[in-house]
């Protein structure tokens, strides 16, 4: 079998770090899409966690029938506390579990949205996943690497943006997808995309095209933990896609049975 | 004869604020909750058991003999798992129900838990979507508020604690029972069954675990009837569901219709495929289903005849792939997804999407070799019933279906690159070609 075995370059492909569009880039817009990510990054010791911050983690840790279940929601208030899985935020959520660092490490690297090197104030995702990539994903990840000059899940030397290409984020009718701190920017172009990370680098608001306010990545993070941030009022019911069916149905004046009148049997239909 | 489109679940997708509570009750949200509340637990199964409700998850297993598998004698608590981790590929419909109406689902998820006597309730919501998050969080604390949830619901006596819980990035954490272990706050990796949920689920008790738009059909069951839902849909497969039509249509979105639609009425409805293309091959119910043809347009999108093609009914979700498009290159890019999905438990898919990849990756790019055909058949037929759960059998359904429908170009790709014989950016809905330009 060893023939079937192609060696792996270390770069362009399998590089941990990615590389920029051009270089990664293997034959008309196919490019590396997985690689082996590094451990985690134990080079840096300081941590911002708190006392305030255990006191949280042992409140999520109370929620639940059985404490263990919190360890998702709690490393997702270590990542909005320290901007990424730190070693400490890992002792943390072992010691008030009662677990190894071991056994927090292995839940914490199985997840894709546990983040082992810092991330950004925003963390853009583009979806290329089939659809999305065919319909213009490739494209936009492609043009947003060689704008921002970073390679997949790299973060810019200003900090403001970490960027990733994501598998698929259920809104395949919006497709081309992208995600900002995981509020959906729907039917994304590379120009829009570049324009959207202009702005956010900028410092300018930007709104998500049916969602929020797009917040910092660590205050996504801590939502995501279980503390709402006031904000689930913001952007609209449905839009676009999500209406055409409703839209359709009302011009037509189709709708459900009536439940005062049905037939009995339905194979006797029209 | 029921109507071509039949606005349920979607009903009030266009109203203002439709997440608040007040907007929701006003069209008469939580009516099925107090009249499922008159209601013995065991009537309310039977109910949803009579209405011929199947799984809308994927699989298409019945709800009510789901919920009626949980053992009443059995001391141990009572779990329901609301599954709102949508990630199947193509799939879309959960996270713009939960987004535009949370309360059609938490109404849903009182009285499921009710009905399966259970008094803690998780909705476990994939991480990637933080406004649906915000979304579900508010409508629990309105539904606390209300008295619809915590201590004695409506003064009946009955308990229940809601918990929204987000996941952290993992496809694998859809298949049930990985999300139970992923719930227990561990790596989400499937279990071996028997024994089922129902009888050692979460925590090792009893545990019922539904699809969103499965319990978020459960109101809408208990207010109209059993026969009200059953007289939607064909003889079995019944009542109304959310079709999600994405990729080279003119007009994609969501089309809420009985079970049994067509994919040609569907297009029909969505102005057909982009102008100047033809259809070229479409999945039924997501990227794990096997792909399907315009010879099959007028198959009935419901569960048994899309068995009947060889396919799955799956989600829903009908992704459209115009003449453009490179069957090479999606299927490389599905096979990359389960690459990157695979949890890493069992050999045949750990292994075997991997190589799958290397294989279709050369194919793509024009370097095929003699007999990578036979290959990527023989590694399917070695992952396909022969791993741990779903995610290898998925993992085959693309590329073995894309052979049966498009093996000329599987042979293609022995000596012409994808880009070549498909330019990528054709493909791409930036691009408008010249009129009279299509394939």
């Amino acid at each position: 079998m060893s023939e079937l075995i192609e060696p792996q370059p270390p770069s362009p492909n399998g590089h941990a770090g990615g590389d920029v569009a051009s270089e990664e880039l293997v034959g008309h817009g196919h490019f590396v899409t997985h690689f082996d990510e590094p451990s985690l990054d134990y080079g840096l010791s300081e941590t911002k966690i708190t006392e305030a911050t255990l006191e949280e983690l042992r409140l999520i840790a109370a929620r639940y029938p059985q404490a263990r279940s919190a360890l998702l929601p709690m490393l997702h208030l270590v990542q909005s506390v320290e901007g990424r899985v730190t070693p400490a935020g890992i002792e943390a959520c072992a010691e008030i579990l009662e677990l190894t660092a071991a056994d927090v490490s292995g839940v914490a690297t199985f997840y894709t949205m546990y983040k082992r090197r810092p991330v950004g104030e925003y963390h853009v995702g583009v979806c290329t996943t089939a659809l999305c990539a065919i319909m213009g994903g490739d494209e936009v990840y492609a043009r947003l690497q060689d704008h921002l000059g970073i390679g997949n899940d790299e973060t810019t030397e200003d900090g403001k943006i970490t960027l990733e290409h994501i598998e698929c984020n259920a809104a395949c009718d919006f497709a081309p997808v992208m995600m900002i701190n995981w509020e959906f920017f729907d039917n994304t172009t590379p120009d829009n995309a570049t324009q959207l990370v202009d702005q956010l680098r900028a410092g300018v608001p930007v709104h998500s095209t049916r969602g929020a306010r797009v917040c910092t990545w660590k205050e996504a993070e801590r939502v995501l933990a279980g503390f709402p941030d006031g904000r689930a009022d913001e952007g609209p019911t449905a839009v676009g896609p999500s209406l055409l069916g409703l839209r359709i149905a009302q011009q037509h004046d189709w709708a459900a049975p009536d439940p005062e009148h049905i037939q009995d049997r339905p194979g006797e239909e029209g | 004869m029921t109507d071509p489109l039949t606005p349920v679940l979607t009903a009030n997708w266009a109203d203002e604020r439709a997440w608040k509570l007040t907007n929701y009750e006003r069209r008469g949200g939580y009516d099925a909750l107090r009249a499922a509340l008159q209601m013995e637990p065991a009537e309310v199964v039977a109910v949803v058991k009579e209405s011929g409700l199947r799984g809308r998850g994927g699989a298409g297993f019945p709800t009510g003999m789901k919920w009626s598998f949980i053992p009443q004698d059995n001391p141990k608590p009572k779990y329901l798992v609301v599954n709102a981790d949508e990630s199947e590929p193509g799939t879309c419909k959960d996270i713009p129900l939960m987004m535009a109406s949370p309360h059609t689902l938490v109404e849903g998820v009182i009285i499921s838990a009710y009905a399966i006597r259970a008094n803690t309730a998780f909705i476990y919501v994939r991480g990637e979507v933080l406004h649906v998050v915000r979304r579900l969080q508010q409508a629990v604390r309105e539904a606390y508020s209300a008295g619809y949830a915590g201590n004695n619901v409506l003064g009946t006596g009955y308990d229940l604690e809601i918990i929204v819980h987000a996941g952290a990035g993992a496809y694998i954490c859809g298949e049930e029972t990985a999300l139970l272990d992923s719930l227990e706050g561990r790596r989400g990796q499937p279990r071996l069954r028997p024994p089922f949920p129902a009888v050692a689920g979460l925590y090792a008790c009893p545990t019922v675990i539904n699809n969103v738009e499965s319990i978020a059909s459960v109101p809408s069951i208990i207010a109209n009837g059993a026969d009200w839902f059953s007289s939607m849909g064909t003889e079995k497969s019944k009542g109304m569901t959310i079709y999600s039509l994405s990729g080279h249509v003119t007009r994609p979105g969501q089309f809420e219709a009985p079970l049994g639609v067509t994919l040609r009425q569907l297009l029909d409805l969505a102005g057909g495929i982009r102008e100047g293309h033809q259809l070229k091959f479409w999945t039924p119910g997501g990227s794990s289903t096997p792909m399907l043809t315009d010879a099959h347009l007028d198959v009935p999108l419901d569960y048994e005849a899309i068995a009947g093609v060889k396919s799955m009914l799956g989600t829903k979700a009908l992704q459209c792939f115009d003449d453009t498009t490179s069957v090479v290159r999606v299927v490389l890019r599905w096979t990359e997804f389960y690459k990157h999905e695979s949890c890493g438990k069992c050999t045949p898919c750990r292994e075997g999407t991997w190589w799958l990849v290397q294989i279709l990756k050369r194919m793509e790019a024009g370097r095929g070799e003699p007999g990578d055909i036979e290959k990527l058949l023989d590694l399917c037929d070695n992952i396909l019933g022969r791993s741990f759960c779903a995610l290898g059998d998925g993992a085959t359904s693309p590329i073995t279906s894309a052979i049966q429908y498009f093996r000329d170009e599987f042979e293609a790709a022995m000596h012409t690159p994808a880009w070549e014989l498909f330019p990528y950016e054709r493909s791409t809905i930036f691009v408008r070609e010249p009129a009279g330009a299509g394939a």
